[in-house]
């Protein structure tokens, strides 16, 4: 809870949000840190809109505790939480111009004049728009639009900058310019970000952690390398990255890892401590963590389709038992794959690569 | 605003059917000089004609109508010109009659407009239904049944007598006050219903935003949601004020001599034997003048207003 002595930025105990008889967010308790990019991650309708809208304030909790820096914020209304919020759809005030729009929060807080003025054209220039502080939000494109909103949440010195899929109105080679530079406005500004996206790429790139979510749930919290390496869960495995999750039995365990029968092969799975011999369970394989090698006994199949993707090839296999798996062979070195299309392989896979997930 | 792109194609295609389309509001421009344009022609034409005994005009040029409007010249004409207030008072009366119905309209109607474009949208159907409702009855009655709601021993008094609020019954007929509550009751619905169109319109994130950003309930209204709805309250305004200005019935029937209207006045020229027609179409032309001076100024200032 606490990192030496520092409170957590955003603080949530007991968290749930319901509407009548739906329950959009069960019971969640996490903490964002200071100074920490926090993603959301979860596919449409998992509730980050929801989570996100009772930081604000937007959305009262139906029980719950929400804490600011230690401080409880429940009941505050939007306008007394020093958070600032960059809407999906902008939210510009169509009836400023730029500069007016940027100005608005601090006006309202009685920033004196000056300083307002001083700040606007910082904020500005963070977001490279210096030169269209008279223009009106409907005189901008969707990229500049984006900026402004920025500027405007960014301005007034929030203690904590909520992004609800800022990015997802941009067209894709402006999408990935605005994520690098998202990710450094927030070590300029040295504040947290809550960033709300579906996409997780965008999240995966520019987090410090993620918070996977589904059908109202934080499945797994951790930083882009522990949720794809080490994914909690089913639905975390397949939903970031590409996977294979295959049924699997547990042939022994030990201390370096558990091994496991595949189609009458064994491998050695990350271990976990709370499987036992004899089990079946449910392994994930990452597809770049197998090879394919000539026939050689072991695990055999035949390579049914393969598929050229530039850095990638694709192969997808069929186990002699009838089960599909798909594996991704680096194109380095202009190698080709030792077989072919329709031919018969061995499969490989890494030692450790497995994960055994809670079935 | 956004119509920079789309004008593209109508352009290209205005050229080609330039003829065609000519043609095809022909029929619409017809009807508008015939039916708005010449009446009001005829209006300005009369004005400057030569009254007739009994009604009806003499077609001699004169300017005897606007004179009496504005002066006094006794009653044979041979005093001096005097500046005549009577019926500029009757004026101001009315401006100041329509300027306070308006402004009653909209305390009451932004609030209730902005109510039912905030209910679900299968319950607002129903709102405006109930807004529209009186209005299926004919305003002549409507404004009848006003004078027996408000009268001395009408249901408004004796309620008011019953929950002992004023021991003798208030005399509101024929006060300004009537007049008030007939005009209110006659255009309400105008008020409500652009300034509905206009809340339904509205984008409610705005709201959200300028209160994320440290605005309060009332900042909010006065510097975000206000602007944004302007346009539904200025039409409501118009469509509010216009109609309370040439007003006849309400002052007509819940008025006494002291709250005579403009209107009243117009409708008077054109009733009996003791009518004067260039004199009525003359102050009608003044009313005209004035409503159309104050649009065009609105419409300046509107333009400038926009980047
Ligand atoms: N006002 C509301 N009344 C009833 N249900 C709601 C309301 N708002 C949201 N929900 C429900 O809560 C759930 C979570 O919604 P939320 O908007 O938080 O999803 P999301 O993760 O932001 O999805 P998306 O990626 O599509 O924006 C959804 O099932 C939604 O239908
Ligand atoms: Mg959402």
């Amino acid at each position: 809870m606490k990192d030496g002595g520092q409170a957590d930025a955003v603080e949530l105990r007991g968290v749930v949000k319901r509407y009548g008889a739906v329950t959009a967010l069960k019971e969640t308790s996490f903490a964002i840190r200071d100074n920490e990019f926090f993603t959301l991650l979860g596919p449409s309708g998992c509730g980050k809109t929801t989570l996100l809208r009772m930081i604000a304030g937007f959305e009262e909790a139906s029980a719950g505790e929400i804490r600011l820096y230690g401080e409880d914020i429940a009941a505050l209304p939007p306008n007394l939480r020093p958070v600032n919020t960059v809407f999906q759809q902008y939210a510009l005030f169509p009836h400023m111009n730029v500069a007016e729009n940027v100005a608005f929060g601090m006006r309202m807080k009685k920033v004196p004049k000056p300083e307002i003025e001083r700040r606007v054209a910082e904020a500005l220039a963070l977001v490279k728009l210096e030169d269209f502080a008279a223009r009106r939000p409907s005189q901008l494109s969707g990229g500049q639009q984006q900026r402004v909103a920025l500027a405007r949440a960014l301005a007034p010195g929030p203690k904590v900058l909520l992004l609800d899929e800022p990015l997802s109105a941009l067209d894709l080679k402006l999408r990935q310019a605005m994520r690098v530079e998202l990710k450094e406005m927030q070590r300029k500004s040295g504040i947290a970000f809550v960033f709300v996206t579906h996409d997780q790429e965008e999240a995966l790139t520019m987090s410090d952690r993620i918070a996977v979510m589904s059908a109202g749930e934080v499945r797994q919290i951790g930083d882009a390398q522990k949720i794809y390496e080490e994914p909690a869960d089913r639905f975390v495995a397949d939903f970031i990255g590409e996977t294979n999750l295959l049924e699997v039995e547990v042939a022994r365990t030990g201390p370096e890892g558990a091994a496991i029968r595949l189609a009458g092969a064994e491998f050695i799975a990350a271990p976990r401590a709370d499987v036992k011999a004899g089990e079946k369970t449910v392994a994930s394989i990452r597809p770049e963590r197998i090879t394919l090698v000539a026939p050689a006994g072991g695990l055999t199949g035949v390579l049914e389709r393969l598929v050229y993707l530039g850095t990638d090839w694709a192969a997808t296999i069929r186990l002699d038992d009838g089960r599909q798996i798909t594996a991704r062979a680096q194109n380095a070195h202009g190698q080709k794959l030792p077989v072919g299309p329709g031919e018969r392989a061995t499969i490989l896979i890494d030692e450790g690569a497995p994960r055994l997930l809670p079935r | 605003m956004a119509g920079g792109g789309a004008g593209g194609g109508g352009r290209t295609q205005s050229a080609a059917f330039a003829p065609v389309r000519l043609w095809l509001l022909l029929p619409s421009w017809a009807v508008i000089a015939i039916f708005m344009g010449l009446p009001l022609l005829i209006m300005l034409v009369y004005s400057f004609l030569t009254k007739e005994f009994r009604g009806g005009v003499i077609w001699e040029f004169s300017l005897a109508a606007y004179d009496r409007f504005v002066f006094d010249r006794g009653l044979f004409g041979d005093d001096p010109p005097v500046l005549n207030t009577t019926y500029l008072t009757i004026f101001a009366r009315s401006l100041i009659q329509a300027l306070v119905a308006t402004a009653l309209c909209l305390l009451i109607g932004f609030p209730a407009a902005f109510y039912i474009a905030t209910r679900p949208p299968e319950q607002r159907t129903l709102w405006l239904l109930l807004i529209t409702v009186p209005y299926w009855v004919n305003l002549l009655i409507r404004t009848v049944s006003m004078k027996f709601l408000i009268r001395e021993n009408g249901p408004l008094n004796e309620f008011l007598m019953g929950i002992g609020l004023i021991s003798e019954p208030l005399p509101l007929v024929n006060t300004d006050i009537a007049v008030q509550l007939g005009l209110f009751y006659s255009y309400l619905p105008f008020m409500v219903l652009p300034i509905y169109a206009a809340v339904e319109r509205y984008d409610f994130s705005l709201s959200e935003a300028a209160a994320d950003l440290y605005a309060d309930r009332w900042t909010i209204l006065r510097e975000v949601t206000l602007p944004a709805v302007r346009p539904g309250v200025i039409a409501g305004c118009i469509l509010v004020f216009i109609p309370s200005l040439g007003a006849f019935l309400a002052p007509d029937l819940l008025g006494g001599a002291r709250t005579f209207m403009i209107g009243s006045l117009i409708e008077e020229q054109f009733k009996g034997a003791a009518g004067d027609w260039p004199f009525g179409a003359a102050a009608a032309t003044i009313l005209m003048t004035i409503v159309l001076i104050a649009l065009l100024l609105h419409a300046r200032a509107e333009a400038r207003r926009e980047v």
